[in-house]
């Protein structure tokens, strides 16, 4: 599926330029324009990557050299003391597989609460389909609050469970929309006509035809959701107080802003509490990388389709 | 505001005999009827939302009924509505409280500033991207860009504060070269809000020019064609084609941000905030919370968030008929 997108989105990106390169020569002032814009375009390359690069070339210095500042863009004595530390450390390796398992989880219900409403929403014969519409965008304008609604998350039992990073947050009206949008402009009236002749419920319909023929926006969705469900703290911050349950996102900032240390910090000698305190430098860094990472790692393949799924959702439906 | 939404065919139901016989008469047939067949035919996708609408009623339709507890005084035991009523004390409490505007008017300018710098530096990428035919340079630049939208809020903010830590940060270094002392910069008030509405603009102006990229590549190349044979320049070209072609998706992208203003986010301010920079820093969202879950006065904080919610639809709603009124785009036409 991605393959045929792809193809497509090329050639209709592709067209308007070719022509503008057979037209009229370019002026004197248009070519030095066109260098203010390539100037200005690499000012931005270079403002969003240094800071990531920076980042990165720190995760992998020694942690002396990370201390005394001295790092730029290139690790200097490197080494990959920092990760170790990180990777032995209890409460971050509970914390990503706490992570990955909302994300997970919680992916799985999003996507399938979000097609049981996208669905019957999307299609002519549901009475009510305007109303119930309504009814969510509704949602999006005007919220009770944030303890109207922890009041309803501890009246069902969920504070400090794993339910409470999954459930509350589990439906998106954005999601809905673009599921709602994708599935009445691409699965046209007759097929589902065709598909009732032959005997075919609606279920039926639903999970034979529509679903196979929706694969790259439940993609879109699933992916959305699995990066907010990944990326997110407040939930945790509200509802959890065991650190068993905390996602990574807590035990980040804890470490990072918060500045509480882990692991043992019964040191004796001085020497010894100024390499832990070097060491504790370096261990920031790299904990941004390890946590950004598995987003950043799909993220290039994932960003076309990603940039689809806001598109259309953008189409007012 | 209640769980019967018209997923059930209105009260008590007329038999299905019933229903076949208004069905037999063709001219008029009466919406309930209409319902009560397309529930018949269709009810496995009534039985589908069930769930889903469950969801809706219980996780944002009951927090607005327990909002009414910003007008009693709540207690955990006789629950929202069983608590004693005290009509407006706890808003007239807030509205005298010297902190009241402090908190709006930090939650105003943070936004506001927020708005004014982040709308218009996407549609500069965007236009200076679309100027580009070099396709490698194109796409790394867009990917690069695009990328700290994918990074948490918490990893941004120690990002930031790393950056800009006295002893450790780069930009010490870099305005150290320069002969300026070193600043603390999270330990100023003054800088707390240019920190928070720039690192957000890091963040998102890759995302937010895809937007207007899209608009840019749907605008019709026979209109600069013609403007090219006209004698038109690159920059004439961008102000009477390409400006004018993302007009309406420019309009609604500013009504939202605009309409949004009381409402900014909870999560970024609060882990920017320190004792050091608070009397810049607290926003009504992050008072909210403290009043809420750290003080436990549950009345009071939904009092405020109520407070806050009610300005920020009235806003929303206004930005939108005066921008319908001036451009012909709003939200929802």
């Amino acid at each position: 599926m991605s393959v045929t997108l792809q193809g497509f989105r090329r050639t209709a990106g592709k067209r308007p330029e070719q022509s503008r390169r057979t037209t009229i020569e370019e002026t004197r002032t248009d070519k030095i324009f066109l260098i203010g814009v390539k100037i200005m375009l690499w000012i931005a390359l270079i403002v969003v990557a240094v800071p990531l690069i920076y980042i990165v070339a720190n995760s992998f210095s020694s942690p002396s050299a990370v201390s005394a500042g001295r790092v730029l863009l290139w690790p200097i004595e490197p080494s990959i003391r920092a990760y170790k530390e990180a990777f032995s450390d209890p409460l971050i390796m509970k914390g990503y597989l706490n992570s990955f398992i909302y994300a997970i989880g919680g992916t799985l219900i999003s996507v399938t609460l979000t097609i049981a409403i996208a669905y019957p929403l999307s299609r002519r014969t549901f009475f009510g389909r305007n109303v119930i519409m309504s009814l969510l965008i509704f949602t999006m304008l005007f919220s009770g609050g944030l303890i109207p609604t922890y009041l309803v998350v501890q009246d069902l039992g969920m504070l400090n469970t794993r339910w409470a990073m999954v459930i509350p947050s589990a439906i998106g009206v954005w999601q809905v929309i673009i599921a709602r949008t994708f599935f009445r402009s691409t699965i046209p009236d007759e097929l589902y006509e065709a598909a009732t002749i032959d005997g075919a419920s609606d279920l039926r319909f639903l999970w034979s035809i529509v679903i196979p023929l929706s694969k790259p926006v439940i993609a879109v969705i699933a992916l959305m959701y699995a990066i907010f469900q990944w990326n997110s703290y407040f939930d945790a911050l509200i509802y959890l107080k065991d650190p068993g349950l905390f996602p990574l996102q807590i035990v980040l900032r804890n470490v990072l802003i918060l500045n509480t240390l882990t692991g043992s910090t019964t040191t004796t000698s001085l020497a010894q509490q100024l390499e832990q305190q070097q060491l504790a430098n370096v261990l920031k860094y790299a904990l941004i990388v390890i946590s950004s990472l598995p987003v950043l790692i799909i993220y290039p393949f994932v960003a076309r389709h990603f940039t689809k799924g806001v598109m259309v959702g953008a189409v007012k439906g | 505001m209640s769980a019967t939404f018209e997923v059930k065919p209105a009260p008590a139901g007329p038999a299905p005999r019933a229903a076949e016989k208004a069905a037999r008469k063709p001219p008029r047939t009466s919406r309930r009827t209409q319902a009560w067949r397309s529930l018949r035919r269709h009810w496995q996708l009534y039985l589908l939302i069930v769930v889903p609408l469950a969801y809706f009623v219980i996780f944002k339709y009951i927090p607005i009924s327990n909002a009414v507890i910003a007008f009693k005084d709540y207690s955990p035991i006789k629950g929202p509505w069983g608590s004693d009523w005290v009509g407006f004390k706890n808003f007239e409490l807030f509205f005298q409280n010297p902190v009241f505007w402090t908190l709006v008017k930090n939650t105003f300018f943070l936004a506001a500033y927020t708005v004014l710098a982040s709308f218009p530096i996407p549609i500069i990428l965007a236009i200076a991207l679309n100027e580009i035919r070099n396709g490698r340079f194109k796409k790394t630049v867009q990917l690069v860009t695009y990328a700290p939208y994918f990074i948490s809020t918490v990893v941004v903010v120690s990002m930031t504060i790393l950056v800009l830590s006295p002893r450790l940060g780069f930009v010490n270094d870099a305005i150290g070269l320069f002969g300026v002392p070193q600043i603390d910069f999270l330990g100023k008030p003054d800088y707390f809000r240019h920190i928070y509405v720039w690192s957000d603009v890091w963040q998102t102006t890759g995302y937010s020019a895809v937007i207007y990229l899209a608009a840019l590549s749907g605008i019709d190349p026979a209109l600069h064609e013609s403007a090219r044979i006209d004698g038109a320049s690159r920059l004439q070209r961008i102000r009477n084609v390409d400006l004018p072609g993302i007009m309406p998706t420019a309009v609604i992208i500013l009504v939202l941000g605009v309409g949004n203003i009381m409402s900014i986010g909870f999560e970024k301010a609060y882990l920017l905030q320190n004792p050091l920079n608070q009397s810049q820093s607290e926003i009504i969202a992050t008072y909210v919370y403290k009043t809420g879950l750290l003080n436990a006065d549950f009345s009071m904080a939904t009092a405020i968030g109520l407070f806050n919610s009610v300005i920020n639809l009235a806003l929303l709603l206004c930005v939108n008929f005066v921008a319908k009124r001036i451009t012909g785009n709003g939200l929802w036409s």
